[in-house]
């Protein structure tokens, strides 16, 4: 029978089989944050363990930095603690470190694929649940708790048990004014916050090809959002395009050699999914969350649902809890649902292609009166590119506030974030209760629907405009 | 890590699905960098409500957390594990968790179970009218009892036996440790390093 092009990937980095025990999976790839990285390395000092593979392994400050006044030091004690712990982890252990204010410096899933660390057929892992990021480049990449932090630090291996395969089919193209981001909240509309649970998705189809490299990094971003651990992509031209000529990417003889194996790397034609779901692009519009978790979601043009139009009664409850939370009412249109702040930005819409898509959309306008615009960029690199071609410029005309890069807002655990009540449009990946700052409100949007709503003050699409 | 083998508890009743990982400890508690001290971050946003679940009195001293589907999606923050330990909790039951929380849980002695959802319900009604009512889960057996109510569950041989042994999966990996250096020595060369 044939194989999936996760089994392809997984079968090559077997270490170890054995009947009745965990697979032990080889880690090519280990990338190292200052939030879930400090009580693994305690571990590894207290056992007397040495980072077995310090020259596969690369860390960055992003979670806590600020993203204003790079010079000073932190403001939070607590922040400021944690990030010197991750530079005296990583001169000790002797790993790769971007400090703030480094230009290499950003959010981890953001300067992975860009210095072309991100390869296909690798397996990457971070203790992070958004590493399945890297899946776009059709690699085996997923987040992991702090205990296997220390377990891939001190033996560069993971102990898995094989997850199940899904595919999502996406047939058709999107139609215009439709991207990643709309899809991938879509897919996950449809399917649920658990149904991806217990399996790596593999996203194929014509609108799946047609996406860039950074389209693709946004949906298999969000696939922990359907509760699969990874997402992954078949590499293509695409692919091989935005990797050629990236400071580790290989080179000459070597280049020649690993496209010829990427290309390897598809699911075969007679391989066997355990669960399959099939999307008609051209149904697809621009998509925006109205609840609590990333799975409450609808059309832009679609009102606020009524939790009595839920059959589930777990949905049903979720809905009622969601929409109080919220502070909305069932059947007001989204596109008169007001809001206080825009945020673009994080590991999901951090790129160069999501801030040209803002500036396109506020070139010649401006942010509405009482609305806040953050737009922070994924890496110092993607600031360095933006600010080149001036979209920064564009973007501060528009009177939105242009920042350093990091997570900010996304989770905020700088000093970027909501306050209670106030409600947002933000490029990140989770509406949960609290994740923008204890009390705040999130709707997910892409990054031109978070522009056009900054824009009006209310949720919009350009089109809208 | 504490090893599992059979615990008796009371039970608390969390009648929420989706309960992210982001709930049960907000960002602001992961700034920590000792692995001590989360379970005041245990639900700190929803603890600020005096009708929550974890604020009544009749709770106090509970063991086993029952809750709705898809507890301990999102982030893949281990923390959320600490701090539930740390508050006093060694099960989880649930008709379905996130696979990172489940994961990090069996690597720290937290048993997550999952019953079906009738069950979970009925285990969630059983302890909202009788508070001291109380749940045995036998992971050697693997079932979880109570009165005349007897659910088996699934888990795996393999982390069945860790988590009875109180096994750390590092020392068990390291035993292979001659088959790791022989795996490096095959892999793909051009591979990228970060050097």
């Amino acid at each position: 029978m044939g194989r999936t092009l996760a089994d392809k990937v997984y079968d090559a980095h077997v270490v170890r089989r054995a009947e009745g025990e965990p697979d032990l999976l080889y880690i090519d790839l280990h990338l190292v944050h200052e939030v879930t990285s400090p009580q693994a390395f305690d571990g590894l000092r207290m056992a007397d363990r040495k980072v077995r593979r310090p020259d596969l392994t690369i860390a960055t400050e992003d979670h806590n930095v600020p993203t204003t006044d790079l010079l000073k030091p932190i403001a939070d004690p607590v922040s400021r603690t944690q990030v010197e712990t991750l530079r005296k982890n990583a001169a000790e252990f002797g790993i790769r470190l971007h400090p703030m204010g480094d230009d290499g410096q950003g959010i981890v899933h953001v300067i992975g694929p860009q210095l072309g660390l991100t390869q296909p057929g690798m397996t990457v892992v971070c203790g992070d649940s958004h590493t399945s990021t890297h899946g776009a480049f059709g690699a085996l990449a997923h987040g992991i708790g702090t205990s296997e932090v220390e377990h891939v630090l001190a033996t560069q291996t993971l102990p898995q048990v094989k997850p199940k395969m899904m595919a999502v089919t996406v047939n058709g193209s999107l139609p215009a004014g439709v991207t990643a981001k709309d899809l991938i909240l879509a897919i996950i509309a449809e399917i649920g916050t658990g149904g991806g649970q217990g399996h790596i998705i593999e996203y194929r189809g014509q609108a799946v090809r047609e996406l860039s490299m950074e389209g693709r990094m946004t949906v298999c971003n969000m696939s922990i959002e359907a509760g699969a651990r990874a997402g992954m992509i078949a590499p293509d031209e695409t692919t091989f395009e935005y990797l050629k000529g990236r400071p580790h990417a290989p080179q000459g003889e070597d280049w020649d050699k690993a496209v010829e194996y990427w290309k390897s790397l598809r699911t075969d034609d007679d391989a066997v999914f355990d669960k399959e779901v099939v999307i008609d692009a051209s149904t697809l519009a621009p998509f925006v969350t109205w609840g609590t978790n990333p799975g409450q979601g609808l059309p832009l043009s679609e009102s606020v649902p009524d939790p009595a139009a839920f059959d589930d009664p777990t949905d049903r409850q979720a809905a009622e809890r969601a929409l109080e939370y919220m502070g909305l009412t069932a059947g007001t249109p989204l596109r008169e649902v007001e809001v206080d702040t825009v945020f673009v930005g994080s590991c999901t819409n951090g790129r160069i292609e999501d801030l040209r898509a803002v500036a396109g959309v506020l070139e010649g306008r401006k942010v509405a009166d009482g609305v806040r615009m953050l737009v922070v960029p994924g890496s110092m690199k993607v600031k360095k590119q933006a600010e080149e071609e001036g979209l920064n410029e564009v973007i501060s005309a528009a009177g939105a506030e242009w920042r350093e890069a990091g997570c900010s807002m996304c989770l905020a655990m700088n000093p970027d974030k909501l306050t209670p009540g106030e409600r947002s449009a933000s490029t990140s990946n989770r509406n949960f209760e609290g994740r923008q700052g204890p009390g705040g409100r999130t709707h997910l949007v892409s990054p031109a629907v978070a522009a056009a709503t900054a824009v009006t003050g209310r949720l919009t699409a350009p089109a809208d405009l | 890590m504490e090893a599992f083998t059979t615990h008796t508890g009371r039970a608390v009743p969390l009648r929420r699905s989706n309960v992210d990982t982001d709930q049960i400890i907000p960002a602001v508690w992961l700034k920590q960098v000792s692995r001590t001290g989360f379970d005041q971050g245990l639900f700190s946003a929803w603890r600020e409500d005096p009708d929550f679940v974890l604020n009544q009195p009749q709770y106090e001293g509970a063991s086993i957390l029952v809750a709705g589907p898809d507890f301990g999606t999102g982030s893949s923050r281990e923390h959320a594990v600490w701090a539930l330990q740390q508050y006093g909790f060694r099960v989880v039951i649930a008709p379905r968790f996130g696979d990172i929380f489940r994961n990090n849980s069996t690597k720290m002695g937290l048993l997550p179970v999952i019953l079906p959802a009738e069950t979970v319900e009925a285990l969630q009604a059983q302890a909202e009218q009788d508070p001291k009512a109380e749940i045995t889960v036998d992971l050697g057996e693997r079932h979880v009892r109570s009165g005349d109510l007897v659910a088996p569950f699934e888990i795996d041989d393999y982390t069945r036996w860790r988590l009875m042994e109180g096994l750390d999966d590092i020392g068990l990996t390291l035993r292979h440790a001659d088959d790791i250096t022989e795996f490096e020595s095959r892999r793909i060369p051009w591979m990228p390093t970060t050097v």
